[in-house]
Formats: C-alpha cells, structure tokens, sequence
C-alpha cells in the first residue's frame, strides 16, 4: 500500500481543479483511501490523513467519519498526534456526539501529562467544548491547575473554569479560593484571565459580587501601574501597555462600581485619570477611552466625571474614523435618557452626522437626533430632520416620517405649523408613510379645529399636483369629505383662499376612484368623502348617480359600501345628515399611533415602532349618543308610517327605530369602526378573523404586517358584545408558546359595551422568530349582569400569511 | 461567551478558517458563514468596520486579500475587537514572515494553533505577542515529525 499523500500535495492538488465537479471527484477519491487507511487501523499515518480531512472539511465537505480517528489521535503518546487529534476534535465533534464523552478519559490524563504543552491542549479543548458532564468530571482537575505556579498553566486553567462555570454553574463556589491571589500575578496572561473569570462569578452571583468588591483598590493599583509604567514591548500597542488589560479591569471596575458609592468612588481617580491622560490619535487609545465612558456612565460617579464623559463621546463625533463616529453615536443614544442636558451640547455635530455617507451612522443620528428635539429647538431640528427626510434612503423614510409626526404632535409651537409640517411629509414622503399614521393624522386635523379650512385647502391642492402617494391621497379625501364645505366657500385664512366649484371637487374624488394609482384603500376612502359631500353640497344627484354606480363594482369593498350608502339615500334618507355630520373632537384614550422611535441596534433588522392601534371605539359609542340625541331632539322629518310608531315621545320613536332597524346605528357603528378593521384587511392582505364567540362576546382579530420587521406580527383585537347587558371590568389575557414572545398593550377601555354599540381594542404585538405556527391561549375575565364570567380558549385559526 | 465566532474568508467567498466559541449544528455554521461572507462582501468600501446581524455585533476588516470576520455579543466592546483582529494578524505575520493568503491556506492547521493560544473559549488568553509566538515554537519543537510552513509555490501576493 503506498503511503497516502501528504497534506500539502493534497491541497496543491485539489486546487489545481478547475471546476467544482472536478474537485468533488479530487475529494471523493481521496475520502475513499482515506477511509481504507482508517480501516486498516494504520498508526503512522493516521495523523496526515486526518489532517487531510480537516482541510476538506473546511472546502464544506462531509466529515464524520474521522471523529473516532480524532480519539484515537488525542490517546497516542506522539506530540505531533494529540495536536492534530485535538483540533479535530474541536472541528468535528461537539457535546451533540457521544462520542465527544469518550474525550474525558484522555484528557483527564492529559491535564496530569508532565508537559505543559500536552496539559495546556487538554485544558483547551476542555475550554472550548467541554459539555456539563465532562465539566463535572473534570472541575477538580481545573481547579488544581487554577493553583499551580506555572503562568502558562494557570492562565488556560483560569479561561477553563470560566467555561466550566458557564456550563455548570453550581460548580462556581469551588473555584472561589483558587482566585484568592490570583491578582497578585505579575504575568499579564494570567491577570487578564483571572479578571475575566472574577468578571464572570461578578455577573452571576451578587454574593460574589459583594465578596470582591473589596478588590477594587487592587484593580485600580494594577490599572494605574499599567498606565504610568513605561514601554514594554511586550505588551506595546502603539505606546500603550496592554490595552486589552486595561479594558478588561474597566469592565470589571464597572461591575463593581454599579450602585456602589464606595467602590465608585474609590475608582473615581483612575478613571479621570485614563480619561484624560490617553492617547487618542489611534483605534487602541479610543478602545480604551471608550470603555471608561461606559464604566463613567454606569457607576455612580459625580457629575464632573459624567460630563467628561459625554465630552469624550462629543470629541469622538467629530474624529476623522468612521469606527469611531458609530461608536460614539450609539453610546450617546444610551446616555441621551439619564443625561439629556449634557448631550444637548453636542446637538449640532449629531446633526451634522445626518450628512455622513455611512448607513450605520445616519441611523443612529437619525434616531438620537430624534431623542434631542424639545420645546426649545423644535423649528431648527425639524428643518434639519425635513431635509434629510427629502434626501435619504428609502429604508430611513418610514422611520424617519414617524418621528416627524411624533415630535411635531409633542412640540408644535403652532396649529399652523403643526400642519405644514405634516403637509410638508406627506408630500415628500408620502408613500413612505406608515398605515397607521392616516388615522393618526386625521384624528390631529379633526382635533385642529380652527384650522380646518387651512388644511383642506393645502390638501386639495396637493391632490391636485400628485396622486400617488397613498397616504396622502387618504388624507386628503377624509379631509375634502369632512370639510368639503370650507373648500368651496373659500373661507381660508391663513393664505390665499382658492376658488373652485362642486362639481371641480366632485371630479378630483371621482378621478381618485377611477384611478390605477388609487389602492382600494384608498378607493374605500374617496367613495366615502363623496357620500358625506351629499350633505355639504348641493350636487347631490351627481353623487347619487356615482354612488350607484359603485353599487355593482367588482370591488367587494366599494360594492358593499355603495350598496348601503344607496340604501341610505333610498330608505333611510331622513338620517343622512345626521349620520355623515361633521365628526366630533375624538378624545385620546390611549396614546395613538407610535410613542417613541424605538432606539435600534443597527440597520439590518431595525426594530417596529410600536403602532398602537387608535381606538376608534370612542367615538361610536359617543357617537352613538350623539345620535339618539340629535335623532331625538331635532326636527326629524316624520317616521314613515311602515314603521309601528308610538307617536309619543321622541325617546319612544328612537326605541322602536333601533327595534326595526337593520342598519342605523349598527350601520355607522360598523363603518367607523369596521373602516379601521377592513382598512387593515385591504392594506395588509392578512384576513382578519373571529378568535372567539360565545355568550354574546365576540372577539375578532386584526393583523397589521409590522414593517420592516417581519418576525414580530402585531394584532389588534376587537371585542364586541351583543347582549343587552354591559360588560365591565373587562379583561383580556393572552399566552403563547414558549418559541414566541408576547406584548400586551393597554387595551382602549375596560367595558364592553352592549348591543354591539362599541368594541374595546387592545393591541398584541407577538415576536415570533423561528416563524413557527401562531397558536394562543386567551382569559377572559369580565362581570355581566351582575355575575363574574371567566373563560379560556385556545386560538388555533390564525391565517398562514400571519405568522409566514 | 463575548466572541461567538471567528471567520477568514476570501474576496470570493472561500472560506479559510473557522473558529467557533459556542457549540452549533454543522447546517448552522453553513448558514451563518454564508450570511457572513454575503454581508461582509457587499459593504461600500468606505463604510465603518462593524454592523449588526441578529443579536451579534460584527466586526470585520480586510487584510490584503482575506476578510477577518468576527461576532461579538452585543455588549462588547467594537473598538477593542479591531484590536483583537489586528493582534492576530500580527500573530500570524510574524510567525510566517510577511504571512499572505496562502500560507493560511497550506499551513491551516498552524494557523489554528496560534489563534489557540490567543484566543480561548471565546476570551483572550494571552496578551504578550512574544509569549504566544514562543509557545507555538516550543510546541512546534515538540513534533516528532516537522512540517515547516512551506515554501510558497509563487510568489506572494500581497503583503499583510
């Protein structure tokens, strides 16, 4: 048999391949007499061959079959053997193998080999893979070795233990007086473990965390020692000795120091001192430096100490290294909540960093830029923020319109402006803009009430010049239903009112109808601006003729709501102009729309900001008294006489209305607050479906596509009572799976109310990472007719396209 | 653990070394080298050295013709992990002599005995240059049968 070639050879070889195909038969070929060899039981060559396979395991092919040469390696007594027998075992094998348990004898035996070599293969391999049972076994081994004076020894035995711990936590107390003196070490391998495993014990263990606290002085004499000792070349690193030391009795120190007074106090020094005294024309001094600004802004330092801390972070944004500027930008924004004040001083170079050409960095200035505007500097950062709206990637203008319209609503200095600015969105960044922020926004304009005139006339005329932009297109239309009236009146007065007819209006919505830009979303909308306009113009035959077109369209949508709206005008004409009044001020239940930008790690998979899902149940409910009111008190034509009437009072003529009547209040209540539920099936495409019905309550789902991250599916649920009896003191719960995560937001109210006369919305939002089946268990909990109801269900029926 | 793993990759993908500090499924490490080599590959040449992939910190950087690859968890710290690139290739430059490409290539299994005794369990074990390069020669030493690094079959390519 000759001998199997060598390592080297067979790489020069399969290089040589010019195709895949060729190297897969080059491979193939080899793995043949590889395995024949292995066969044979061959000693001397095993090594070669199982070095060959390392590498063609590394080119992405299969393996296994040289595990168990790997144990036959790790027990030979040739040096050259174990090594390679060491590394196979840490390439090929890991705690999922039984194998991998045949390894503990060996290195057991190893850790005890009188060369320190062989020892420190052993204590490596146990390092990087050891499972909890070979940890177990071999703890005491580790321990020993923790204690021993060799440095090179000690250091690997001390990283070891760290592993050990990390697998098989309980075993940490028997480590603890082997690290008695381990600070007391002068070689920098052994002290840099050490600190490592202390690190560790720290953040596991309070207990432990008490007990070496009172290394503090020691940590801060080492660091201090490293700082003032002069050149090493060993430890060098452009001028400076051992930084990778440093940062770690930084981070140790910072540990420590956390929520203490006295151990912040006791590093307060050095920490001043590295913070002033490094050396910051390289990475490696800024590593430093950066480390003591994390450690400054974690323990309880005084407040010198915090703000040249932020100045650090401030210097750092104007540094020439990219690097640098990213890492600054990012702490900033962690810092920005506790030390607002401080970081508002460096506002105009965050504000310069929106210009930066790197991605990473626009992101985190975006968004801390977005931390920093207040009452004081609203109108310079929003045309700061404007004009990065108008330049950046599409992948910032969703969040970036988001933040606009939440900083807005918090710092406005005027109606007026509040409106431009959002004008100034939704043309420049109209397609961008979230679904969720067109209630919000119209739920702003209604609330702007002496603006009104204002706002649809820049709206008209924005529709004029564009109509693709979907958002704005919705707005608009909600905006020329409501105020249509205004429009042609010309009662603008914050410009130039402009002229224009009925008839001018009547075309544009119509125009947005027949449109191909328009989104059936945005047909639902306009359809419904031109019925409300019945009441404000006079056109109304024109309407009447459009709507009935609509009555046969394709569309389900449309036909369903032209066929009513037909219906309103035939049967039930006497309530439309109660029924499409101007909208009444909506109250905020619950905090509309986002809250906040949700401060994001980076750029690939940013984090949602959380819609909350507006509640639109206010409104009908009061709506709904709205009406029996205005139904009751004002001059209502005569009912028809098909309907049985009491010709007594109002009330009684209400009652009997709401007796015979299929639409009515069910009509407007299902329109303002279906419009939401169906407005999300049209835009999301995810059906919404009936998660619970029994006894009189009915609890659908709603389900948003939470863009741009499509692991976390946001829900809406919608609760509805048909019984006669409120239901109080109504609570929702939900439990999933433990491969999901659950939020539940505050639900708009606690009362259902009866007869279907509103729902009560809560918003779960469930992060859902390894895509796998939604399923939910939900309690319900509520008091109905005086008696405590409680129910559990499970919820199997999610669409596919929900959690897909 | 704070590293989770260490990656050398080519301009074309070619995958060199691999070091993994946490146990994972082989169909894992295909995936995750993938995600890697295509992330890393596709940066503008004048963006910043790091981005966020998952719950993990990414830290790369080019040397000649080899990407250096390496995911930190997300409270580490980015500039310091430049660092911990920088060291090793210095470790690497000095022991082969103006290391290149190839020698990684025809030399792997050296190579990953020096990341060994530098890194270990995700942590630095050493951080005296001259301690690791003297361990690996005494080891070296120790071998019953040598394997020099081998004398490069062309010239090299680019200098480290």
């Amino acid at each position: 048999m000759p001998a199997p070639i060598r390592l080297r050879e067979l790489i020069r070889t399969i290089r040589t391949a010019r195709t895949q195909a060729e190297e897969r038969e080059m491979i193939q070929k080899e793995c043949a007499a590889i395995r024949s060899s292995f066969r044979e039981e061959d000693n001397t060559y095993r090594c070669r061959n199982v070095a060959k396979l390392l590498y063609m395991h590394m080119l992405g092919y299969p393996a296994h079959f040289g595990q168990l040469e790997c144990l036959k390696l790790i027990a030979s007594q040739k040096f050259t053997d174990k090594r390679i027998g060491y590394l196979g075992a840490m390439l090929l094998l890991d705690e999922r193998q039984d194998v991998h348990l045949l390894m503990t004898n060996c290195i057991k035996n190893d850790l005890n080999h009188s060369t320190q070599y062989v020892q420190g293969l052993a204590l490596c391999t146990l390092g990087c893979m050891g499972s909890s049972e070979m940890c177990r076994d071999l703890a005491g081994e580790v321990e020993k070795l923790l204690k021993t004076s060799n440095s090179y020894l000690r250091k690997k035995a001390a990283l070891c233990a760290v592993h050990v711990i990390r697998k098989v936590p309980e075993l940490m107390e028997m480590f603890l007086p082997a690290t008695k003196n381990l600070l007391s070490e002068k070689n920098h391998g052994v002290l840099h473990t050490s600190v490592v495993l202390l690190t560790e014990m720290c953040e596991r263990s309070p207990d432990m965390l008490a007990h070496f606290r009172k290394l503090v002085p020691q940590l801060v004499r080492i660091l201090k020692n490293l700082i003032m000792s002069g050149y090493s070349p060993e430890h060098d690193v452009s001028g400076i000795s051992d930084p990778f030391l440093q940062v770690r009795i930084l981070r140790l120190l910072r540990i420590l120091g956390k929520g203490d007074d006295d151990s912040s106090e006791a590093m307060n020094d050095i920490l001043a001192q590295v913070a002033t005294n490094t050396e910051t024309s390289k990475n490696v001094g800024n590593a430093i430096l950066y480390e003591t600004v994390l450690t400054i802004m974690d323990i309880k330092s005084e407040s010198g100490l915090r703000v040249l801390a932020i100045n650090i972070l401030g210097r750092f944004l104007l540094n020439n290294d990219k690097n640098i500027r990213y890492v600054a930008l990012t702490s900033l924004l962690k810092t920005v909540q506790t030390d607002h004040n401080a970081v508002q001083r460096h506002r105009s170079t965050i504000v310069d960093c929106l210009k930066d050409l790197d991605v990473s960095i626009k992101r985190r200035a975006m968004e801390l830029s977005f931390a920093l505007v207040n009452g004081n500097n609203i109108r310079g950062m929003m045309k700061e923020l404007l004009y990065f709206l108008d330049s950046c990637d599409p992948e910032f203008k969703a969040d970036c319109a988001s933040g606009v319209f939440l900083a807005a609503e918090k710092y406005a200095p005027s109606k007026r402006w509040h409106i431009d600015t959002i004008m100034r969105v939704l043309t420049t960044a109209g397609s961008y803009v979230r679904d969720d922020s067109v209630p919000n926004l119209i739920q702003l304009i209604t609330n702007s009430v002496e603006m009104h005139a204002y706002t649809v006339q820049r709206l008209y005329k924005a529709l004029l010049d564009d109509i693709s932009q979907q958002p704005l297109v919705q707005v608009a239309s909600w905006c020329i239903g409501e105020y249509g009236d205004l429009l042609i009146s010309g009662q603008c007065e914050e410009e130039e009112p402009i002229q224009v007819t009925e008839d001018e209006v009547l075309d544009v919505l119509e125009g947005l109808l027949v449109s191909n830009l328009s989104s059936p979303v945005t047909r639902g909308y306009s359809l419904t601006a031109i019925m409300k306009l019945s009441t404000r113009f006079s056109s109304v035959n024109r309407i009447k003729k459009v709507v009935s077109i609509y009555g046969s369209s394709i569309d389900v949508e449309l036909q369903q709501r032209a066929v009513e709206y037909n219906a309103l005008f035939k049967k039930y004409d006497h309530m439309r102009p109660a029924l499409l009044e101007r909208m009444p001020i909506m109250e905020k239940t619950a905090s509309n729309g986002p809250t906040e930008i949700v401060q994001t790690n980076g750029e690939a998979e940013p984090s949602v900001v959380e819609p909350k899902h507006p509640p639109p149940v206010g409104q009908p409910a009061s709506q709904g008294n709205d009406l029996l009111d205005l139904l009751g008190g004002n001059d209502v034509p005569v009912i028809p006489t098909t309907m049985p009437t009491k010709p007594a009072s109002a009330g009684g003529e209400l009652l009997d209305l709401l007796g015979d009547l299929s639409l009515g209040l069910s009509l407007m209540a299902f329109y303002l607050f279906d419009l939401f539920k169906t407005v999300n099936f049209l835009s999301t495409g995810i059906p919404p479906m009936t998660a619970y019905n029994k006894n009189g309550l009915k609890i659908d789902f709603t389900f948003e596509r939470a863009n741009p991250n499509p692991n976390v599916a946001v829900i809406t649920i919608h609760a509805s009572n048909s019984t006669e009896a409120d239901m109080t003191d109504f609570v929702f719960q939900a439990a999933v799976p433990k491969t999901f995560q659950l939020q539940l937001l505050s639900p708009s109210s606690n009362v259902v109310p009866a007869l279907n006369q509103g729902t009560v919305t809560q918003v779960i939002r469930v992060l859902n990472q390894q895509k796998q089946q939604l399923r939910m268990r939900i309690k319900l909990t509520y008091i109905h007719k005086g008696s405590a109801v409680q129910d559990l269900a499970e919820v199997n029926n999610f669409p596919p396209q929900s959690w897909q | 653990k704070h590293m989770r793993f260490l990656l050398l990759f080519s301009r074309q993908g070619k995958l060199r070394l691999q070091k993994w500090f946490t146990p994972i499924t082989e169909r894992e490490k295909k995936k995750i080298i993938r995600d890697m080599t295509t992330l890393v590959l596709a940066r503008q040449p004048r963006s910043c050295n790091f981005l966020q992939w998952k719950d993990l910190k990414i830290i790369y950087k080019r040397y000649a013709s080899l990407y250096f690859c390496l995911a930190v968890e997300n409270q580490e710290n980015e500039l310091l992990a430049l660092e911990v690139i920088h060291r090793y290739v210095e470790l690497l430059d000095k022991y082969f002599g103006n290391v290149c490409e190839l020698d990684i290539i025809f030399n792997f299994e050296k190579a990953y005995f020096i990341l060994d005794e530098f890194l270990m369990g995700g942590e630095i074990q050493e951080t005296s240059k001259q301690m690791v390069n003297r361990c690996i020669e005494a080891s070296d030493m120790l071998q019953e049968v040598r394997y020099p690094p081998t004398p490069r079959p062309v010239l090299p390519v680019a200098q480290l």
